[in-house]
């Protein structure tokens, strides 16, 4: 009962898991040693994260001359990668979120680490205005806080200031989002610890989560509120990223396509990087039950989806910069002379990893493959960074005075702190992998029974062999509920007459119009073999019946089996 | 009123589902029950009330709401009224559209975050707060029920196991 799911729907958790499995399987990260792949993942993005630091205190001991920017260009790397980290951080929201308010059951076996990676993405990009602002320990002048040079108050109209209320926002919503939904997996390992510190701090981290039944109402109601509250939240984000440029006057910037064509970008990059982390996760800590070739390829989907966004954004602004007739239109980051000009390779690199490359995931037998998918994905990631290198480089490149025309290398400080920020990121979502348990457990039990591939298989076909029950209960269980099948199998026979398969021929049933060859097998195992038997059934029968195979109600009677088994009989 | 509890463990959210069912048709009272994950209609079967949490999410949402409009129009109308980019700034009103984002921000940051609060408190989960579910399997694939014993404790048990349960203990109230 209410765990039905249609049998066209395929299985979302495989392997035939019951719950016990899902606690061992999602435990079994924390509570195991890491191997040597993870140690030497994690020296390498330690290394690229202490290099960043180092950049990144270059940079605030000596100030952003430093950094390649100049006179005309005045904005590149910094800016570049934290729009590009902010998009990342989109897709979390979007799955946990989005997805719940559309009661997409695929999102439970992703949702937990789509979110960590939003939260640390965040974390890289919240960096790179931080460190902009050169002096950072005036930082606190974005705060709407009266300051010591008189009653200077923070601009409000500014869409800079906007970003900094929108990504603190953005920031902690989802941390307290995540957490709320950690805390009853917190709890399945603290429950599970055999070490005393093991259990002290997942005692602490689960903040005594106990699951009552009142708890677990409040939890549901909250989580919904949350994805309905985030949901224009993470639209908002990115819309008012994009006011950055948008509200300047930048030839190229000043454009009022920014805001949509942002958010799907970030969604496109965001859920990008979701599937190449996930790839590699499913892998490394054994979850290929949950992270499956259906979560695959919906994301693949909705990649293809937003893809198909950008690329139309991308036309039409090509298409408005030829069609102005506007010399300037013809430097900006989407036009012919950006195509020609000297970044020419920025221009193409964008189009291919974006346009091009993503446009196979139409064919099934790619989005479905997960080598491809992370071929795939990797290109977008690329391709992502060049639209906003692009979209900040190629249109500060040129302006109204030809004599301020440049170009921008960046330094080995540049460099630096973006490799800097993807150690980090990595620090982050290797320990994260090391500590937390990464599926959001307690969701995937609630859905097992109706999307488990086992409880699906022996729903749709319920004489299949099943496998082997590993608890004693799953005996008592089938014991009862075949009791009961048998029961109605026989009265079904008396009013049908039994068929004695030793001494009598059986019919070939499949003759019958609407009885394939499963559902002549599944009649044989009920004990209906003739065609006699069969003329026999009346509305009675075909309701005992139902009730019995549980598949295509109604069809018995629509397709007339009695009529057509007497035709046959004769 | 005796002092005692009966522990009934489950092994099926069916199975529990019913048994509480059964449970309070016998009038019996079910104290509390210990579930590892979400089992949807189980507060309807324990005549739970509705919980009113969205409802304060909405409150605190208006309440952010009002914060916003507050304190911009102190900080840029009253206050230190500015030129900025030609934006007018005569009166709440000329520069609202400007305020939009940071209105919407604020009602979400109140919103989202007073509500968790809420939830916090009244679920009673903070730091350094000790569990309370009576047996570890609650948050692994067992689902626990805590049934008040009054009049005949044999009498419950065996009701109780006919329900399905697969373990029962008899506590003393803690």
């Amino acid at each position: 009962m209410g765990h039905y799911e249609a049998p066209i729907r395929e299985p979302i958790i495989v392997g035939d898991k019951t719950w016990h499995d899902v606690t061992v399987d999602v435990a079994a990260p924390v509570e195991g040693k890491a191997n040597k792949s993870w140690w030497i993942a994690f020296i390498i993005a330690l290394t690229a994260m202490l290099w960043g630091f180092g950049a990144i205190a270059y940079t605030i001991g000596t100030g952003i001359g430093v950094w390649g920017l100049n006179n005309k260009i005045n904005w590149a790397w910094d800016i570049t990668n934290f729009v590009w980290w902010v998009g990342i951080g989109h897709a979390g929201t979007l799955i946990s979120a989005v997805l719940l308010l559309f009661r997409q059951k695929w999102r439970m076996g992703i949702n937990r680490s789509a979110e960590a990676m939003t939260i640390f993405a965040v974390f890289q990009a919240g960096l790179f205005p931080l460190i902009h602002m050169g002096r950072i320990w005036n930082g606190f002048y974005t705060l709407p806080i009266p300051n010591q040079l008189g009653s200077l108050w923070v601009n409000f109209n500014s869409p800079l200031l906007w970003d900094v209320f929108a990504i603190s926002t953005y920031l902690t919503v989802s941390v307290v989002f995540w957490w709320t939904g950690l805390l009853p997996d917190f709890a399945m390992i603290r429950d599970r610890a055999t070490k005393p510190f093991q259990k002290k701090i997942y005692s602490l981290v689960s903040f005594g989560w106990s699951g009552r039944a009142k708890d677990w109402e409040r939890f549901e109601e909250v989580s919904l509120v949350l994805a309905g509250l985030a949901t224009p939240l993470v639209l908002s984000v990115h819309t008012i990223v994009s006011f950055d440029f948008a509200t300047s006057v930048i030839p190229g910037w000043h454009s009022t396509v920014y805001p949509p064509y942002f958010v799907a970008g970030a969604v496109f990059s965001g859920f990008a990087m979701v599937q190449t982390l996930l790839l590699i996760m499913r892998k490394v800590s054994n979850l290929e039950g949950y992270i499956t070739r259906v979560h695959i390829e919906n994301m693949n989907k909705v990649i293809l989806v937003t893809g198909g966004i950008v690329t139309v954004a991308y036309l039409s602004e090509f298409f408005v910069a030829w069609y102005t007739g506007s010399s300037y239109e013809d430097f900006t980051y989407l036009s012919w002379g950006a195509a020609t000009g000297p970044y020419w390779w920025a221009f193409w690199a964008l189009i291919i990893c974006n346009a091009v490359i993503p446009q196979l995931l139409w064919v099934k037998k790619i989005r479905t493959n997960y080598t491809w998918t992370f071929i795939i994905a990797i290109f977008i990631n690329i391709g992502m960074w060049f639209e906003r290198f692009d979209i900040i480089v190629i249109n500060l490149s040129r302006g109204h005075l030809p004599s301020t025309w440049t170009q921008f290398s960046p330094t080995f400080v540049d460099i630096g702190i973006f490799l800097g920020t993807l150690g980090f990121f990595f620090v982050l979502f290797l320990l994260y992998a090391r500590a937390f348990p990464v599926i959001a457990q307690a969701e995937v039990k609630s859905i097992l029974k109706s999307s488990g591939d086992n409880y699906k298989r022996e729903r749709d076909n319920p004489n299949a062999v099943k496998p082997i029950p590993t608890e004693p209960k799953k005996i008592v269980k089938e014991a009862k509920s075949d009791v009961q099948a048998d029961d109605r199998a026989n009265s079904l026979l008396e009013s049908i007459g039994t068929f004695d398969i030793k001494t009598q021929q059986p019919d070939d049933l499949k003759k019958v119009k609407g009885i394939g060859p499963v559902m002549e097998k599944t009649l044989n195992q009920i004990g209906i073999y003739s065609f006699d038997q069969v003329s026999k059934m009346t509305k009675k029968e075909y309701d005992l019946l139902d009730s019995i195979t549980d598949s295509f109600p109604g069809r018995a009677q629509r397709d007339d089996w009695a009529g057509q088994a007497n035709k046959l009989k004769s | 009123m005796s002092s005692k509890v009966i522990h009934a463990l489950y092994d099926d959210d069916d199975v529990l589902m019913n048994a509480v069912k059964e449970v309070r048709a016998a009038h019996h009272h079910i104290e509390e029950v210990y579930t590892p994950f979400p089992v949807h209609g189980l507060e309807k079967a324990l005549g739970l009330a509705t919980t009113r949490i969205a409802i304060t999410a909405f409150m605190y949402g208006v309440l952010g709401l009002g914060f916003a409009i507050w304190f911009l129009n102190l900080i840029m109308i009253q206050d230190w009224p500015q030129n900025i980019g030609g934006k007018p700034s005569f009166s709440f009103a000329e520069n609202m559209p400007a305020f939009v984002p940071i209105m919407f921000e604020m009602t979400v940051f109140f919103s989202a975050h007073l509500m968790v609060i809420t939830f916090y408190m009244r679920s009673k989960i903070w730091p350094f707060r000790k569990a309370e579910n009576p047996d570890p399997r609650t948050t692994d694939d067992k689902f626990l029920m805590e049934v008040a014993v009054d009049g005949n404790e044999e009498e419950l048990t065996s009701f109780l196991e006919n329900t399905g349960a697969i373990e029962i203990t008899v506590k003393e109230k803690h």
